[in-house]
């Protein structure tokens, strides 16, 4: 199989459906809404319009290779640490742990996906930044909240940086008949956890009855979450042509990475009640911040990395 | 203005706008070019760039900073960047030997027709209050130019990028936020209307806030 007329497939279908979508919202906007301002449906459009420079850029990233791939994701890390930090509780104390985690943590880990150090790059948060962030931030010797103050920004790194950038390392993954063309796995993420998150959007939209988690998400309902979570996995089945898995693998991993999604999409949420924010950020406009487009992501990256890994790589 | 210095006033917001995320928000009036001071808290030394780098560039050219000589008249790097490129009004603070009355160069800067950019608590606040109380400065101005918009401008964040003291910026992302202007009553004493002015930016900034 060769791996050309594959992107042409489904760079035809992802265009497709775009196109698809921005004929919708236009007549939607037209014949529902008149012209006038309406929130849903103007909200909807944003969103469509941002999915067309977001497929543009994740295109670009990966006609790069892996150079491309890996500057991209961390340009996303930057971001959502950034987006993450800026509503976390921190004091003047922690001035240099948050310059470590920005400008050393973040270029130190997107090298080691680089080198495809995985038995570094797989630690190097959890275990080396786990002991030294804290210890900078004692040598600064202001000890007011420092557990939460650690344990914040630990958590944080864990999310923006070492959760994301799974999904770089997928490229570095070596498996046997499907050389070359690990691109394809990356595209598989980011499609069905993305689709997932659309599915579970409109799902609810139209049949939303039953809030799931009044409390955290009140956009989240149990119908969404079923037909989104159903129709992810036969979307995921259907595109098991461009990985190495069979249509009923790719259909259990579809469905695996849509219910993560769902549980990153809740954990982030819980976070922003906490802190009195709708949206994590302002940059990609009618979604938000980069982390309220990533929170599914996050969740999913490392499970999705490890299960073709420990399966499927040689 | 000459181009080297209008150079690095581009220089100085854009770099101010990359490393903050700056958002400006025009929550209480609109960016138009009418007389104003605005008053804001004061957390760091990127504070003046900050709000100059939220005002469209034929605002910003006819608004100056109000700063304090002992800081900015040390060193020829200092000198240049307040007088050539922010366009200072610089007074000596309380606690420094004052050869002129500060009120009386501040209300000259009014009659030159360009707005201002005062800082009332006097010093940049590195405690755990959210606002010092303010000085007398703000209505000693209001007082003798009543006529003056007075707009209340609160700064989200800038004390957490770079804290006194610390030189490398942390990238987070900061707000500018102004909000609805506001003058000196007839007849209002000078703690009521500094109350009230420092009233105003508390609201403000809890009104952007979380919870």
């Amino acid at each position: 199989m060769a791996a050309l007329p594959h992107t042409l497939l489904l760079s035809a279908g992802i265009l497709g459906v775009l196109v698809v979508a921005s004929v919708v919202g236009r007549v939607l906007k037209l014949k529902v809404a008149a012209g006038a301002r309406h929130a849903v449906i103007d909200n909807l459009n944003a969103r469509v319009k941002a999915w067309w420079l977001m497929v543009a850029v994740i295109g670009l990233a990966l006609l790069a290779g892996k150079g491309g791939v890996i500057v991209l994701f961390a340009f996303a890390s930057f971001v959502a640490l950034r987006e993450y930090t800026t509503i976390a509780p921190t004091r003047r104390g922690d001035h240099w742990v948050l310059l470590a985690s920005f400008f050393v943590v973040i270029p130190f880990q997107y090298a080691l996906v680089w080198m495809e150090w995985y038995g570094f790059y797989s630690i190097f948060i959890p275990v080396y930044g786990f002991l030294i962030l804290p210890t900078i931030a004692a040598l600064r010797g202001e000890v007011r909240d420092f557990m939460q103050r650690t344990a914040t920004l630990q958590w944080g790194l864990m999310i923006c940086v070492f959760c994301i950038s799974h999904v770089p390392a997928l490229l570095t993954l070596d498996i046997p008949g499907y050389a070359d063309r690990n691109a394809f796995l990356l595209v598989f993420l980011i499609l069905v956890v993305q689709s997932s998150d659309v599915l579970q959007y409109v799902w609810g939209k139209i049949y939303g009855r039953t809030k799931i988690a009044p409390q955290v998400s009140p956009s989240k309902t149990v119908e969404g979450f079923f037909g989104g979570v159903a129709t992810t996995t036969l979307l995921g089945a259907a595109l098991w042509w461009i990985t190495p898995f069979t249509p009923l693998q790719a259909g259990v991993i579809s469905l695996g990475l849509a219910l993560m999604g769902f549980l990153g999409g809740l954990v982030m949420s819980a976070i922003k009640r906490d802190r009195g924010v709708k949206d994590w950020g302002s940059m990609i406009e009618g979604h938000g911040g980069m982390l309220d487009r990533l929170d599914s992501v996050c969740f999913s990256a490392p499970i999705f990395f490890h299960v073709v890994r420990y399966w499927w790589s040689a | 203005m000459s181009m080297l210095s209008d150079a690095l006033g581009s220089g100085i917001t854009g770099f101010t706008r990359l490393v903050t995320g700056a958002q400006a928000r025009w929550i209480g009036c609109a960016p138009s070019a009418v007389q104003r001071i605005y008053f804001a808290n004061h957390a760091s030394h990127a504070d003046f760039a900050l709000i100059w780098a939220s005002l469209p560039y034929d605002l910003r050219v006819r608004t100056r900073p109000v700063a304090g000589a002992d800081y900015w008249e040390q060193g020829r790097i200092r000198q240049y960047l307040i007088h050539e490129v922010l366009r200072g009004v610089l007074i000596e603070r309380a606690g420094h030997a004052r050869s002129r009355n500060p009120i009386e160069i501040i209300v000259a800067a009014l009659d030159m027709g360009d707005s201002l950019i005062v800082f009332p608590e006097g010093t940049r606040n590195t405690t755990d209050e959210v606002l010092l109380p303010f000085k007398s400065g703000l209505y000693r101005t209001a007082s003798m130019r009543p006529d003056v918009q007075l707009v209340p401008v609160w700064m989200e964040n800038l004390g957490r990028v770079l804290p006194k003291g610390e030189i490398i910026p942390v990238p987070l992302l900061c707000s500018v936020n102004f909000g609805a202007p506001m003058k000196l009553e007839p007849g209002e004493d000078k703690a009521t209307f500094l109350e009230r002015a420092r009233r105003a930016l508390l609201d403000l900034a809890a009104s952007i806030r979380p919870q």
